[in-house]
């Protein structure tokens, strides 16, 4: 597999490196003099020096029998552009994109990118995961952005404690995909009731988080 | 017509300031506060402070319900997402990027964006005037202007001669006349739309 990563900021360095040490085949393509020349030093010739928008430079460097461009520059607008060129132009079958700004990550999907990483978003799920007074938290928004993997904790009193899966009125585009009880996990099925303190994991719709969220905690 | 323009550098601050004289409502976005004393002062359009690829900032510029969007800044991967967000994700009828890379602006333009490239506008108008000059052919003839997405529309060359007058300044005098444009669209209506030169004629 031959992988093109642009940008040779922390991000970038590190996963060059963590890549060429797992035997793949890249190209880390920077724009500043210095830093080719130290990462030459370090990682041999799989560092080249361009700009990763410039269609020459990525031609030169093989981006038409690329199966993976990474865009993990600190510039948003520069990782679209790379990615966006890297598909419509050499065909790459997969681009992934770093996104700085976590606003941007449903752009660069409406925009067509396959795969975005916005480590802040990352970041903000693992805290709200800690605060339980949150209610809802997001643990993966899915490729086409209208529906969502959520988790929610059954709180005293809620309209669904108590309740089985198959008595309770759930809204519309809400899966149960799974319950953890004590640290176990349970495969839910019609007949699965819910308790206080039960861990629910959901795909629900955008329009459908703030009813499924209401149900399990009550307010 | 109410349109938004991002970046307030020599272009977008003429750019607004020629719009706003044919009777439009503007709105130009600048990350620097300084920018906007390109203006001139009887500009009456709103100016807002931000970067133009944040949809709050958009937003706040009247994105939503802009007629026309421009993007002009110095950067062409900044004025590529500017435009596109302005398009896909807010529906704006008409938007225009300013792309300095020949490679970029071409892929863009596949794409469907409306784009505009001083490099080659530049560098095609330096030749025929240097041609002309010291009375040379030109190899190739080329258009001006970039073909338009929908209409299809491309401006005839002229042939450039320049006269050096008394006062020793050069002026350019335009051999055959640019033809006005005219939109091939079975839809709308024939009434043409002239797109102004490079350069003035010679009276």
């Amino acid at each position: 597999m031959y992988i093109l990563v642009v940008g040779g900021g922390k991000v970038g360095y590190y996963l060059t490196k963590t890549l060429v040490n797992e035997g793949y085949e890249i190209l880390l393509i920077e724009k500043n003099p210095k830093k080719v020349a130290i990462y030459g030093e370090r990682f041999g010739s799989v560092v080249v020096e361009g700009d990763g928008a410039e269609l020459t430079t990525l031609e030169a460097a093989g981006a038409a029998r690329a199966d993976v461009v990474v865009a993990v520059t600190g510039d948003d607008e520069d990782n679209l552009v790379v990615c966006q060129t890297a598909k419509r132009l050499f065909k790459v079958p997969r681009t992934i994109a770093r996104v700085n700004n976590p606003k941007n990550e449903e752009i660069f999907k409406k925009l067509g990118i396959d795969v975005t990483v916005s480590s802040t978003n990352i970041i903000l799920s693992i805290i709200e995961q800690e605060i339980p007074e949150r209610g809802l938290v997001h643990l993966m928004t899915l490729k086409h952005a209208q529906v969502a993997l959520v988790e929610a904790t059954v709180e005293m009193g809620a309209p669904v404690a108590g309740k089985s899966l198959a008595e309770f009125n759930f809204p519309p585009n809400v899966v149960i995909s799974a319950v953890m009880r004590d640290g176990s996990l349970i495969l839910p099925r019609g007949d699965t009731v819910l308790m206080p303190e039960d861990e629910v994991i959901a795909l629900a719709s955008k329009e459908s988080e703030e009813a499924f969220r209401q149900m399990m905690t009550g307010s | 017509m109410k349109v938004v323009i991002l970046g307030c550098g020599r272009v977008g601050a003429r750019l607004a300031q020629l719009l706003e004289a044919d009777g439009h409502q503007i709105s130009i976005i600048d990350s620097e506060l300084a920018s906007f004393d390109r203006l001139p002062e009887t500009f009456k359009g709103q100016t807002v402070l931000g970067t133009g690829i944040d949809a709050d900032v958009l937003k706040a510029a009247g994105i939503e319900d802009a007629d026309s969007f421009a993007a002009v800044t110095n950067y062409d991967n900044t004025n590529i997402m500017a435009c596109q967000v302005a398009k896909e994700i807010f529906g704006v009828p008409h938007v225009l990027a300013r792309i300095y890379d020949p490679g970029r602006e071409s892929l863009y333009h596949e794409l469907g964006l409306e784009t505009i490239c001083p490099t080659t506008l530049v560098s095609t108008t330096a030749r025929d005037i240097l041609l002309s000059l010291a009375e040379q052919p030109a190899a190739e003839t080329l258009p001006i202007a970039q073909q338009l997405n929908e209409s299809r529309i491309a401006v005839p060359v002229s042939t450039v001669n320049a006269t050096a007058n008394n006062g020793g300044a050069t002026t350019i005098q335009v051999s055959q006349p640019i033809q006005p444009i005219r939109r091939v669209d079975e839809k709308t209506a024939t009434n043409g739309k002239r797109l102004r030169g490079l350069f003035n004629r010679n009276s």
